[in-house]
Order: structure tokens, then C-alpha cells, then sequence
């Protein structure tokens, strides 16, 4: 990992964003998928992170859930460093213990969602509040089956996922990452393997979420008609750059760039 | 040549080879719960962030898979106590046994955990779950039904590798069916004896197996 020198250890004033990523790259060998990003998100923000396969839109999620490392920059979240800590009033690469206590305020949901498959959907959002957080088993299950009536899951609560559809195993995962209270949710491409007749029933729960809660959010997605309807801000991702963000109208309806357009046409064109 | 069977010495002789079947029984069971564990120890040592680690144990599990078991049982019983390693025939057998099969456990439960997708792994990360509670309730419970076979297998070949320990005088099914030989110049009994005594325990084993693996698998709502 590069100089952090002059990096700030903590951020704070009266504007300080739920995710900052300052200055970040990312680097598979000689591929650079991510070149000095800088990025805020304020807290309640949905941004929805669209553009071309290989633009490192993905990555940009995985950097915030830990699941990458980084090569270069900081990333911050809730005001703290999230990839390194500080020792001695200077920042050094985050150890195995400051990244579990900083993940607790990240969620993430994936394309696949990953659900373990030798448990119950209750079981599966009881997971992480028993054996993390330290709920008792009790208040555990009340959570999660408030979390589950709230994604319509709760008559399928004691259903292993390989008996629940694409669509009803999304809205368990999401369910699952809602029940650890996260500060930040992400989304990673959720509709992208689901069949197109239930690609609804998972985007109205998201639908739900921006409505109902602050939770800040980043999604990435393909869905450019519901990216549209639900963002406060859309970045288009090209060559591991942000090309263009702003607001949802502003970007669909008129792009400023020409990356932006083409990408745009090409998508409508398929769809 | 004499062909006869013997019926009222096999009566005579079939209460002490019972009697030894239960000490081979015990050596199989015992040596086998040392390799269920020890081939966890094994497996689990070749999965740690340390490249060092991973391979000085993937060193040793093929340097055990690599030498006969009948050597490392003389070697731990004969050579042991030079080291300061005194132990008797029963002891040195159950880790001799125990060891060897660790090294075979920890490949069927390296396949099991090559076998847990990766999806799996990044749910458990974002879920903030610690590596411990990774392993014993995401991984471990994923990785065990596609083992199972493979485990099973090497419960009967351990079974049938007990009658090795009758080199260092273990007093085992083998051990005892030489005895009563040798002491009566008869041996078409005894080792008839012992071989359908092998067959009966590892006939019902494999089948046994193959529907603990069907319940577990209900168990953990996999099909």
C-alpha cells in the first residue's frame, strides 16, 4: 500500500459523508480496475453505480465491504478510515480486528445471494445477530421475522432456500443483511440473476427500503429504468473512472458525455 | 491334503475370536475418531494465510500417504522409545492408524471444502461473522455431506488395515487367528473365521454409511 501521509485520521465538520472514497485505486497485476476514485456519499443517499462490464463497478463494492483490498487511497465510512487505522497518529493498513468492528456498519447483497443453504430463511437472518452481534435467540427471531413479514417472506420463514425461488431467496438475503442493522446496504447487481417475472418483487422491497428508511445505499445495477425511478444520483462507471454522476433526470435524460450516450443507446437499443 | 472342516473346533476356537473382534472393533474406532480429527487438523493447516504452513503440512500429509502404514507403525513402536517415546503395542497402534488415516481424512475433507462455493464465504465476511463461527457453522456443515462417501470408504479401510497392528502383538482378530494356528496346526478355521467376520462388520459399515450421509443431508435441508 502507497503514502497515507496526510490522509485525515478521522473526518469530521458539519458535512462529513457516510462513504468516502479518497484517492482510491485498485489493481489486478498490470490491470488497473479502479484509478483514484474519489467518491462521497452522504448518509439516506442512494446512488446507483451503472456503466459497462469491466468498468469496475463491482469492485467498488466489494473495496466497501472488505471483501477486495486496496492498492492505493483511503476509504472512510461513518467518518472513519474503513482500510486503515490509525497507530501513533499516523494511518497503517486496517488488522483482521479494527475491519470487523467498522464492517458491523456494512451490508451487501449479492447476485447469487449466497444464502446458506443447510438453514432456514429464519435461520439464515438469525445467523449474524445470534453469533455477531450476541442477540439472544428470542430477540433475534422477533428481528427477523419483522425483517421477513417486511420482504412478504414470513409464511416461507422455515423453507431451506433450494425450495424458495430466485426472487424469494433475494428478498430472504436482503432480509438477512437488514436484520444486522447496517449504517450502509449495498446492493450488488441483485436482479441480474433472477427471471424477469420476478425481478418486481425484489426492486418493490427496495422500493420499500429508500421510502421507509435512511439507510444509505449503493447499488449497482443494469436495471437503468429502476436505477432511474429510485436514485438520488446515478454514477456511470467507465475504464474505472466515474465519467458522469448527477441526478437520475439530469443523467438519463440528457448526458453530457459522449461515453454516457453511447452506453445509454446501447442499452436501450438491447432492451 | 486335508480339506476336512473342523466343526467342533471351530465351536471351541469362535468365543476367543469373538472376544478379539471386539479388540479390533475398538482399534478401528478409535484410530478412526484420532484420523477424523487429526485429518481436520490437516486439512484446516493447509488453509491458513501462511504459504509456510501450508506447505510444510501438505509436506507431511504426503510423506504419510507416501510410506507404508506397516512401517510407520514399526517405526513409531520400534524406533519411538530411542526418541524417548515409550508406548505400548495398543497405544503406538491407535497412532500409527490414527495418523496414517488423518493424512487420507484431510484430502476427502479438502475435496468437501473446495466444494463450499465461494458466495459462501463473502455471505459469512458480510455478515461480519468471525472466522471460528465461518468454519464450524457456514463451511464445516456445507463441506460434510459431499465427504461423507469418501469418509465411509476409509472407515472400512481402516477396519480391514487393523490386522497390521498384529506385527507389534496387538491382539486383534488377525493376532489371535495366528495363535490358535500355529498352537494347533490348524488354520483353514481361524482365518475362515476372520474373513466373514470382516465381511459381516464391512458389508452393513458401507451401507450404514450411505444412509448416515442421506440423514445428514435431510438434516441440513440439502437434497
Amino acid at each position: 500500500m502507497e503514502e497515507t501521509a496526510g490522509y485525515p485520521l478521522v473526518l469530521d465538520g458539519p458535512d462529513v459523508p457516510m462513504v468516502r472514497f479518497v484517492n482510491v485505486t485498485k489493481c489486478y497485476g498490470s490491470l488497473t480496475v479502479l484509478d483514484n476514485l474519489n467518491l462521497d456519499i452522504s448518509e439516506g443517499e442512494m446512488v446507483s453505480v451503472i456503466g459497462p462490464s469491466g468498468s469496475g463497478k463491482t469492485t467498488v463494492l466489494r473495496m466497501l465491504m472488505t471483501l477486495e483490498t486496496i492498492n492505493g487511497g483511503v476509504i472512510y465510512v461513518d467518518g472513519k478510515p474503513l482500510t486503515h487505522m490509525e497507530r501513533r497518529g499516523e494511518l497503517v493498513p486496517a488488522d483482521a480486528r479494527y475491519l470487523r468492528m467498522m464492517r458491523a456498519k456494512i451490508g451487501m447483497c449479492f447476485q447469487h445471494f449466497n444464502l446458506f443453504p443447510h438453514m432456514t430463511a429464519l435461520q439464515n437472518c438469525m445467523e449474524g445477530p445470534v453469533h455477531v452481534l450476541g442477540l439472544s435467540k428470542v430477540a433475534a427471531r422477533e428481528r427477523a421475522e419483522q425483517l421477513l413479514s417486511m420482504v412478504g417472506m414470513i409464511e416461507k420463514k422455515d423453507q431451506h432456500p433450494a425450495r424458495l425461488s430466485g426472487g424469494q431467496q433475494q428478498r430472504v438475503a436482503i432480509a438477512r443483511a437488514l436484520a444486522m442493522r447496517p449504517k450502509v446496504l449495498l446492493f450488488d447487481e441483485v436482479t441480474s440473476a433472477l427471471d424477469p417475472e420476478v425481478i418486481g418483487e425484489v426492486t418493490n422491497v427496495i422500493r420499500k427500503l429508500v421510502a421507509e428508511h435512511n439507510l444509505t445505499m449503493l447499488m449497482v445495477t443494469h436495471q437503468m429504468g429502476f436505477a432511474r425511478d429510485i436514485s438520488d444520483r446515478v454514477c456511470f462507471f467507465f475504464g474505472g473512472k466515474i465519467e458522469e454522476q448527477g441526478r437520475p433526470q439530469a443523467l438519463f435524460g440528457n448526458p453530457q458525455r459522449d461515453r454516457t450516450r453511447l452506453f445509454l443507446s446501447a442499452i436501450k437499443e438491447a432492451g | 491334503m486335508n480339506f476336512e472342516w473342523r466343526w467342533d473346533f471351530t465351536w471351541q476356537i469362535l468365543p476367543r475370536l469373538l472376544e478379539a473382534t471386539l479388540t479390533t472393533m475398538a482399534a478401528a474406532a478409535i484410530g478412526y475418531s484420532v484420523a477424523l480429527l487429526g485429518g481436520l487438523i490437516f486439512a484446516l493447516g493447509q488453509r491458513t494465510p501462511s504459504r509456510v504452513i501450508t506447505f510444510i503440512v501438505r509436506e507431511i500429509v504426503e510423506f504419510i500417504r507416501s510410506t507404508p502404514l506397516v512401517l510407520q507403525i514399526f517405526f513409531i513402536y520400534f524406533v519411538g522409545p530411542q526418541f524417548g517415546i515409550r508406548m505400548s503395542p495398543w497405544h503406538a497402534g491407535m497412532l500409527a492408524l490414527g495418523v496414517h488415516y488423518s493424512a487420507y481424512l484431510s484430502e476427502v475433507y479438502r475435496g468437501g471444502l473446495d466444494a463450499v462455493p465461494k458466495g459462501q464465504w463473502e455471505a459469512a465476511l458480510a455478515l461480519n461473522l468471525s472466522t471460528t463461527s465461518t468454519y464450524t457453522r457456514i463451511i464445516l456443515p456445507q463441506a460434510l455431506p459431499p465427504a461423507l462417501a469418501g469418509m465411509g470408504n476409509y472407515l472400512v479401510g481402516i477396519l480391514k488395515d487393523t490386522p497390521l497392528l498384529s506385527v507389534i502383538g496387538v491382539a486383534e482378530l488377525m493376532h489371535t487367528a495366528n495363535s490358535i494356528g500355529a498352537a494347533n496346526y490348524r488354520y483353514l478355521e481361524p482365518y475362515t473365521i476372520v474373513g466373514l467376520i470382516f465381511l459381516l462388520i464391512s458389508l452393513p459399515l458401507a451401507g450404514l454409511t450411505r444412509l448416515f450421509e442421506m440423514w445428514v443431508r435431510r438434516k441440513l435441508g440439502m437434497k
